[in-house]
């Protein structure tokens, strides 16, 4: 059965796009826009990796991973944060909050796919 | 070595430049080249009729040999030297140096102050750039944008046998994203233009007043006495304009009249038995509770488990003083969002309003706000009431969650919030392109 990865981002264009290359690859995406309910839909799915943006509307994405980290289960979810901010102090929180990676917007769609392959492992 | 000591290398500087041998100038001044050898190696005193014969041959004043380098130019120097504790520098000749290459140590000096200038500049537009919350937004917008245009170009240019829906999708996002971004840009650069002018909002009085305050943690401990004298605290070089000065002076008078009601001490045992609890403050010290809001926005920061915000308005909602903290930015200028407790403290004076707030669109956790609302002075009844408003904002304790937060903008202009009914003008984020 296909890995399915749940994206968590407000951008519809980036969304269609992250879905059609990873779609491509043989990932099952499914999608998910607002931050408020983001900790559910990811406790509902059960993806086997998540890709959350940081400014998401109604909660921040850093808000969303340190739930996510507390619960039992998920603690070890691979996660990768996309940001549009490349500071020191962003990248700091992201792995306070504990994201297994890290990118910075403009990112490539090969960046994306390789880090998604690696971080789902063999 | 002492300044007119330093004749000898003056001399011999001035004779290097005139290109004369030794010889040449010892026998215009009528003295030997050996005496005059000691004396350009400052190992003999010289004044007199011979330094002015000497003048006369090298064809300059008297005085510019006489005369060592200025004590500005020397104090100068030493700073520089000070400036570059990493370099081991001749401090001690500091004086022959400047007596001797005059030129390189006014050039070294120059440079020094440029530095000091430039790193000023540096320090105020990094400050900008940090702190700007719309640059930062419009930045992330047209980030945003780039993200999606350079995906989806990729796939439109490197997938073999595209399906024509897809095809024709991919182009309409295309499409879509290029205006937005174009449109980004142009606000981007729009306000970029507009942000010309940065140096004069930096130095309006509000700003150094805050720049001041926040220079010292909020705290002043000489406030913190029985001796307290407010207006010694006025710092010319940091408050440079009279409004500046006025508008503090009432301030750290204001400040002086809450400590000696509520002694610093008092307050560090009320926090640490119930936490920065401004209503606890209140009771336990039995004064008001903006009194005590304000007191526990003023304590410095090791006496406090969470850093305070705080923000105090006139009745016409402008800010009179802010002390932001990092999960509540405030405006740098301008009105702030509507809907904070702050105003709506202000329509039903004297009845606190406690808030749970969360900053709408940014990744700022939730916060608590407590806003309450009183006369500014005693009223006067043949005048209209001078209301003011305040309200504290404490970062909310790990793992809090009811009720639902608030969602507030910090001001209009950079909210994303859609939809909202306290709107007063289109945002520059996305919808308000």
């Amino acid at each position: 059965m296909a890995k399915q990865v749940l994206v968590i981002e407000d951008e519809p264009n980036i969304v269609e796009a992250i879905r059609f290359i990873l779609h491509r690859d043989g990932w099952r995406v499914d999608t998910h826009a607002d931050g408020a309910t983001a900790v559910e839909a990811v406790r509902a799915q059960r993806p086997d990796l998540v890709i959350l943006d940081v400014m998401l509307p109604g909660r921040s994405g850093f808000e969303v991973l340190r739930e996510l980290r507390a619960e039992d289960g998920l603690a070890a979810l691979p996660v990768l944060m996309l940001t549009a901010r490349g500071q020191a102090k962003d990248r700091e929180c992201a792995e306070r909050a504990g994201a297994s990676r890290y990118m910075t917007k403009p990112f490539s769609n090969a960046d994306v796919l390789a880090a998604v392959r690696e971080m789902a492992g063999p | 070595m002492s300044r007119d000591t330093l004749i000898g290398s003056r001399i011999r500087e001035r004779r290097t430049l005139a290109g004369l041998r030794q010889a040449d100038l010892a026998r215009r001044a009528g003295i030997s080249a050996s005496y005059l050898n000691l004396i350009e190696h400052n190992r003999r005193r010289i004044g007199g009729k011979l330094l002015v014969r000497i003048a006369e041959a090298l064809e300059v004043e008297p005085s510019l040999l006489s005369e060592g380098a200025e004590a500005a130019l020397l104090a100068r120097l030493r700073e520089v030297a000070a400036a570059h504790p990493a370099t081991r520098v001749e401090l001690e000749r500091v004086e022959e140096f400047a007596g001797r290459f005059p030129g390189w140590a006014e050039l070294l000096a120059e440079a020094g102050r440029r530095i000091d200038a430039l790193e000023d500049t540096v320090e105020t537009l990094t400050d900008r750039l940090a702190h700007d919350p719309h640059l930062a937004a419009s930045l992330h917008e047209v980030l945003s944008t780039v993200t999606a245009i350079r995906s989806t170009a990729a796939i439109l240019a490197g997938t073999e046998a595209l399906e024509p829906e897809w095809q024709d999708r991919f182009h309409r996002n295309l499409d879509e994203d290029s205006r937005r971004l174009a449109e980004g840009a142009q606000a981007l650069v729009t306000y970029l233009d507009s942000a010309a002018d940065a140096r004069r909002s930096l130095t309006s009085p509000q700003e150094e007043i805050e720049a001041f305050f926040a220079a010292r943690g909020f705290h002043f401990a000489e406030l913190e006495g029985p001796e307290a004298d407010p207006d010694a605290l006025i710092d010319p070089e940091r408050l440079t304009s009279e409004a500046a000065r006025q508008i503090a002076a009432r301030l750290l008078r204001g400040y002086a009249e809450d400590a000696a009601a509520i002694p610093l001490d008092r307050a560090a045992r009320v926090v640490a038995e119930h936490g920065p609890d401004p209503v606890a403050l209140a009771r336990a010290t039995g004064s008001d509770l903006s009194r005590a809001m304000r007191r526990l926005a003023a304590m410095p920061a090791d006496m406090l488990p969470t850093p305070a915000g705080l923000v105090v308005c006139d009745a016409a909602g402008a800010l009179t003083f802010r002390k932001p903290l990092d999960e509540f930015p405030l405006p740098p200028f301008g009105g702030a969002c509507a809907l904070w407790p702050l105003f709506e403290a202000l329509g039903r004076p004297g009845q606190p309003v406690a808030r749970r707030l969360v900053q709408a669109g940014g990744e700022a956790r939730p916060v608590r706000a407590l806003a309450v609302a009183g006369p500014a002075a005693v009223p006067d009844p043949d005048a209209p009431p001078l209301m003011q408003a305040q309200m504290l904002v404490l970062p909310e304790a790990e793992g809090a969650t009811a009720p639902e937060p608030l969602a507030v903008g910090v001001t209009c202009r950079i909210c994303p919030r859609a939809g909202c009914p306290a709107r007063r003008e289109p945002s520059v984020l996305s919808s308000g392109f």
